[in-house]
């Protein structure tokens, strides 16, 4: 036994000890010092999925869902399982060839990878949903549907009151960073959905599930130990009236402009019509990206909101608050009388405002007929007032007045993008004509609506609210409660009265009698309903687009009934010629007989709103725009045909030139009565008109047309 | 006397024995961990025997009865069987060429029907044996140079058979069986050779050419400056001291990139490093080429190598200093890393149980370990000793390696960790290496020769 290398005991122990020092030592900077690790196995070993809650539904005054929820199934596929699969039966149901199944699995592939499941097909239709579930057992497990909650309206009606959603972009996510939106949610835009996107996003849920190496969830984190439940969305009771907005939407067919109504007592909005509008549903489910660039590019801008994005001149619908504003300086009263003889001549040399009718007026009268002379005369006297040392004060005194009606700012209405109007201010006009340099001559089309001022047709509703009210109102608003409560304080502003400037209610009377009379034997007797005694107000508007004279707007405001107001109803129709008591006066009468009477069943009446539903006032422009993007397109179809050959000739197949358009066509459908129209321009003008649906009509009609020309020997 | 004695001796070593027992199911839980999922009926696939923890199971259960008898067989035995034995694995290794079966791309497994059995691993048992019986031999001088060269023959003859079946791990264990040849007085300078070698080859992987050569000349400088007492008395220490240095600079700053740039192919060149979960420095085609496309592709090739050991990184890592509690980790449940139930299972033990588990099980392996040099140091025969120093040099050589390669230190070569890793074929020959040794020390009143 060699006994001398017994000391190398020690050395090997050595070695054993060191070695394993080295690797604890190792181990301690693996798993204490470095943080970088856990992150990579987070990052790699978990899944934060997130459980998007239900949005909430918004119900109407009589709790009928205007806007809900429902699903809508997506065809999902695992590449990896797709052996022995009948493509081709598959394909005849999704309606693609085979190549472009084999083309779309090698894109999802590279895509998501082979194990994982991708979507096929989003959104599928009702029709593509059946078939597929009757026969899905076919190609499952490779195949299978997974609902997605999609949004829903079920009456196909207030499209641009409730808005829409969308999948947040860039933009958006920075001006929101905080509220927890990731690329790929949807948000609220516009509308309801915006306004109250926080009230009707509920709380996310948030699921940890493991993930395995291919990718896979395999199981929840911890049994669900870490998860949170996504809670619903709170619903929100409206006071918009569904059957009301419904006919407000058939009357404002083909014709550009708005309707808005307002209960009187409440501030709730019964109707919010913005004509043209489009079908809601098609900003939901599938083809919602195409549906939206058309309604995006059509020239008659469906996605606007008129009622609180467009402003326009009052017209004669503002000669009402300036009989108020008369009235309660002092500078006339209800007798005063003013006589036109053919112009308002207080200006000298000016250019005089015409007036319709002659004679003399008094208050009521000249609100009955419109007269301009007199309204001319009334705001003179308040500008001239010696009570104000200066026009400038003046003007301000007005100012305030007119603010206090509502109009000038803001209102603060629960649905995004409001404008605020205009109402003219001393300093505007120091600016453009120095101080001491203007008086009333100046801006004396203001005194009946027209110039400087400008206004929303939701500020004219709610001025006719506080008239109908007799000097208060609360703010216009669509939502009258959240379901739940108002965690975010949002109704907070809506529940308290706003009553400005103190006038005495004989004043209101007196403007009343105007306004009845305007109904009942003057300019607006076209709203005339039986049984109900309405107050109104006629505005013909005229206006100008770019620098262009265009046929008047055509305004009518007013409430009903009289005595015991319940509502309070502005309608607009934008470049309708004529008068504001010619196509706008039927529609308000026909609206506050629905609202009142709770239907309409006379038959004349119900002729009346056909009548008025197919009568087409969508100004000239509108058709010419379009037609331009159309021929755009043409020209680019053309030139595809043209290099594959399908067609030798681009001769012939332009189709009708401008001038024949302008004076046939265009001539034709600007007839009035609507039994004249030929049912093809029906089609293309009822509801927004969708360039695809116009385009594969008029595709047909030039694709026909070289076939004729090369067949000619 | 003799006949006296009880059949299983009561003097035999319970230490190692409840060391073994400890690690063996510490590894089948670690088994269990990988393979368990949520939802498994735990009785019913223990008892179906499909499942890896399940057929652990079964291999435990026959261990120990392996064990028990090894414990009843007498000691002369194991002394007058070695040549035997020897021959005998051999031979069971040149049969591998011809009914071998094709595992992972090594053609070393036998198939038995209800296990495999790779000779390579068991050959190690009788190598033990021949060389512990070839030392104790009476007419062995362990000083001449000749019975050094026969003693290598027998540890090195294993390593032929496992290199032409494409085991380079397992041909590696082998070298391990110069650590009991330096305890009975083989120069130790083949030892330091061998190993600073093997030390330098890793690390000049790990680490760049001027950083490895700063940290030699420091090395070199401190030794210097502790052996210098030593100089005076015999200036040859310097001088060896010196040409190590230079040797080892010249074999880093030019051998090695020498070898990686004009003798190995690029291919072999990424493969060696990607083992140790580097990309390749040497690449100069990557470096030249400056089109994205070609660059990507290269790092995706790359990136695919370096899977195992990077992998195998964030599961350890990810552990922290607790661990992520039993059957929780995320890693190890979502089946991230490769071979996780064998060559990688303490991935598992690092991320389930973390710094604290880690620690845990690397000082029970050196409580085996020293137990086990404590005990070749109380043997009276050559014998035993020289085994129980081949069993301890085998299992230091596979944690060491096998913990190394799992946490980056050291090339992804095929070994097992003993007693923890899958596998009825390393499970069995640790069993026996250790139980021979247990009986062995139970008898060591007696001289074996």
């Amino acid at each position: 036994m060699p006994v001398y290398n017994e000391s190398r005991k020690n050395i090997i122990r050595l070695i054993f000890i060191a070695l394993f020092v080295i690797i604890i030592a190792r181990l301690l900077t693996l798993q204490i010092f470095t943080s970088k690790y856990k992150a990579l196995a987070e990052d790699q070993g978990m899944f934060r999925k997130v459980i998007y809650p239900d949005r909430g539904i918004i119900f109407d005054r009589k709790k009928n869902a205007i806007l809900q929820n429902t699903n809508i199934a997506d065809l999902m596929v695992t590449p990896n399982k797709l052996k022995g699969i009948d493509t081709f039966a598959l394909c005849q149901i999704l309606e693609i060839d085979t190549a472009q199944f084999k083309k779309k699995i090698i894109e999802l592939i590279i895509k998501n990878g082979r194990s994982r499941p991708s979507v096929f097909e989003p959104l599928l239709s009702d029709e593509k949903t059946a078939k597929l579930n009757e026969s899905l057992y076919k190609f499952s497990p490779a195949f299978y549907l997974q609902d997605r909650s999609i949004r829903n309206f079920p009456y196909d009606a207030a499209a641009n009151v409730m808005g829409y959603t969308a999948e947040v972009d860039t933009n958006f996510l920075k001006k929101h960073p905080e509220e927890g939106y990731v690329a790929g949610d949807y948000a609220g835009m516009t509308g309801l959905e915006r306004s109250y996107e926080k009230v009707l996003m509920g709380d996310r849920g948030i699921e940890y599930w493991k993930r395995d190496n291919k990718n896979r969830l395999t199981e929840r984190l911890e049994k669900g130990r870490f998860d949170t439940a996504a809670v619903a969305g709170q619903n929100l009771y409206t006071s918009i009236d569904i059957e009301l907005q419904q006919l407000g939407e058939k009357l404002m067919l083909n014709k550009l402009g708005s309707i808005v109504a307002i209960d009187p007592k409440t501030g709730g909005i019964l109707a919010m019509v913005s004509a043209p509008t489009y079908q809601p549903n098609y900003l939901t489910g599938s083809n919602r990206r195409k549906h939206f660039s058309e309604l995006f590019l059509n020239p008659a801008l469906p996605l606007l909101n008129r009622t609180v994005s467009a402003t326009y001149s009052p017209g004669s619908t503002f000669k009402t608050l300036q009989a108020l504003i008369g009235l309660h300086e002092g500078v006339i009263t209800t007798d005063t009388k003013f006589s036109c003889s053919g112009a308002f001549y207080g200006c000298g040399s000016a250019k005089p405002m015409h007036c319709l009718d002659l004679g003399t007026f008094d208050l009521r009268n000249a609100i009955a007929v419109s007269d301009n002379t007199y309204f001319a005369n009334v705001m003179q006297k308040v500008i001239n007032n010696p009570k104000y040392p200066t026009v400038d004060s003046a003007l301000s005194n007005w100012d305030n007045y007119m603010y206090g009606f509502g109009l000038g700012h803001k209102l603060g209405v629960d649905i995004p993008s409001e404008k605020s109007g205009n109402i003219p201010k001393p300093a505007y006009y120091n600016k453009i004509y120095g101080k001491g340099r203007w008086n009333f001559c100046t801006f004396r089309s203001v005194s009946i609506g027209q110039g400087e001022v400008s206004v929303t047709p939701l500020q004219v509703a709610n001025e006719m609210a506080y008239i109908a009210n007799k000097g208060w109102y609360y703010t216009p608003h669509l939502v009258d409660s959240i379901d739940g409560g108002d965690k975010f304080e949002l109704l907070k502003k809506y529940k308290k009265t706003i009553n400005p400037t103190f006038i005495p209610e004989y004043i209101f009377e007196a403007v009343h009698d105007g306004m009845q009379s305007v109904v009942e034997r003057g300019t607006g007797i076209g709203a005339k309903v039986n049984d109900i005694v309405i107050c109104g107000k006629t505005g013909t508007v005229e206006n100008y687009y770019k620098g262009v004279k265009q046929q008047n707007h055509s305004f009518f405001c007013g409430f009903a009934p009289r005595d015991n107001p319940k509502i309070a109803i502005m309608c607009v129709v934008e470049n309708s010629g004529r008068f504001g008591g010619t196509y706008a006066a039927p529609i308000v009468g026909l609206m506050i007989e629905k609202y009142l009477k709770d239907s309409i069943t006379d038959k004349a009446r119900l002729a009346k709103i056909e009548q008025l539903s197919n009568l087409n006032l969508m100004p000239k422009r509108i058709f010419i725009e379009i037609r331009k993007q159309d021929s755009l397109r043409h020209a680019k179809d053309l030139e595809y045909l043209l290099s594959k050959g399908y067609i030798k000739s681009i001769k012939d197949t332009v189709g009708l030139d401008e001038d024949q358009f302008d004076n046939d066509e265009f001539n034709n459908l600007k007839k009035e009565k609507p039994a004249k129209k030929n049912r093809k321009d029906k089609e293309l003008n009822s509801q927004a008109v969708l360039p695809s649906q116009k385009k594969n009509i008029n595709l047909k009609a030039k694709l026909k047309s070289p076939k004729r020309n090369l067949n000619r020997p | 006397m003799y006949n006296k004695r009880p059949i299983i001796s009561t003097e035999k070593d319970w230490v190692i024995i409840w060391l073994y027992a400890i690690i063996t199911v510490i590894g089948l839980l670690c088994i269990f961990s990988v393979e368990y999922k949520a939802n498994d009926d735990f009785f019913k696939s223990l008892l179906a025997f499909k499942k890896n923890y399940s057929k652990q199971f079964v291999y435990f259960i026959v261990c120990i009865v392996l064990a028990t008898f090894v414990l009843l067989m007498d000691s002369k035995l194991f002394t007058a069987t070695p040549n035997i034995l020897y021959l005998l694995g051999i031979g069971l290794m040149m049969l591998t060429f011809f009914i071998g079966k094709n595992v992972n791309g090594s053609k070393s497994w036998i198939p038995l029907g209800f296990m495999n059995l790779q000779p390579v691993e068991t050959c190690k048992i009788f190598t033990a044996l021949a060389l512990s019986k070839y030392l104790s031999r009476p007419e062995t001088d362990f000083s001449k140079s000749k019975s050094h060269l026969i003693a290598a023959g027998i540890c090195f003859l294993p390593i032929v058979f496992s290199l032409l079946q494409n085991e380079t791990g397992l041909a590696l264990v082998y070298f391990t069986f110069l650590l009991p040849m330096y305890r009975e007085g083989f120069p130790p300078i083949y030892l330091i050779a061998g190993a600073s070698l093997g030390v330098l080859l890793v690390t000049a992987l790990l680490f760049s050419a001027p950083q490895l050569i700063i940290a030699i000349s420091i090395l070199m400088m401190c030794l210097i400056y502790f052996l210098k007492r030593k100089f005076k008395r015999n200036k040859s220490i310097l001088v060896f001291l010196i040409g190590a240095w230079l040797a080892s600079v010249l074999f880093v700053g030019l051998i090695v990139p020498f070898l990686f740039k004009h003798v190995f192919q690029k291919y072999q060149a990424d493969r060696i490093f990607s083992m140790v979960g580097q990309n390749n420095p040497y690449d100069n085609e990557s470096t030249a080429d400056f089109s994205a496309v070609t660059v990507s592709k290269k790092k995706d090739k790359a990136d695919k190598e370096n899977y195992n050991v990077k992998q195998s990184k964030i599961a350890i890592g990810s552990g922290g200093f607790w661990g992520k509690g039993f059957l929780k980790g995320t890693q190890t449940q979502g089946d991230f890393v490769p071979e996780q139930h064998t060559d990688f299972i303490f991935t598992s033990l690092g991320e389930n149980f973390g710094f604290m588990g880690c620690t845990i099980l690397m000082l029970l392996y050196l409580a085996l370990l020293l137990r086990i040099v404590l005990i070749a140091e109380r043997q009276r025969s050559t014998f035993s000793r020289v085994y129980a120093y081949s069993v301890a040099s085998i299992i230091f050589f596979h944690v060491a390696i096998n913990i190394c390669m799992t946490i980056g230190l050291a090339p992804v070569i095929g070994i097992t960790l003993p007693l923890m890793s899958y596998g009825g074929s390393s499970l069995l020959t640790f069993t026996i290496l250790i139980f021979i040794l247990v009986k062995l020390d139970a008898d060591r009143q007696m001289v074996l020769r």
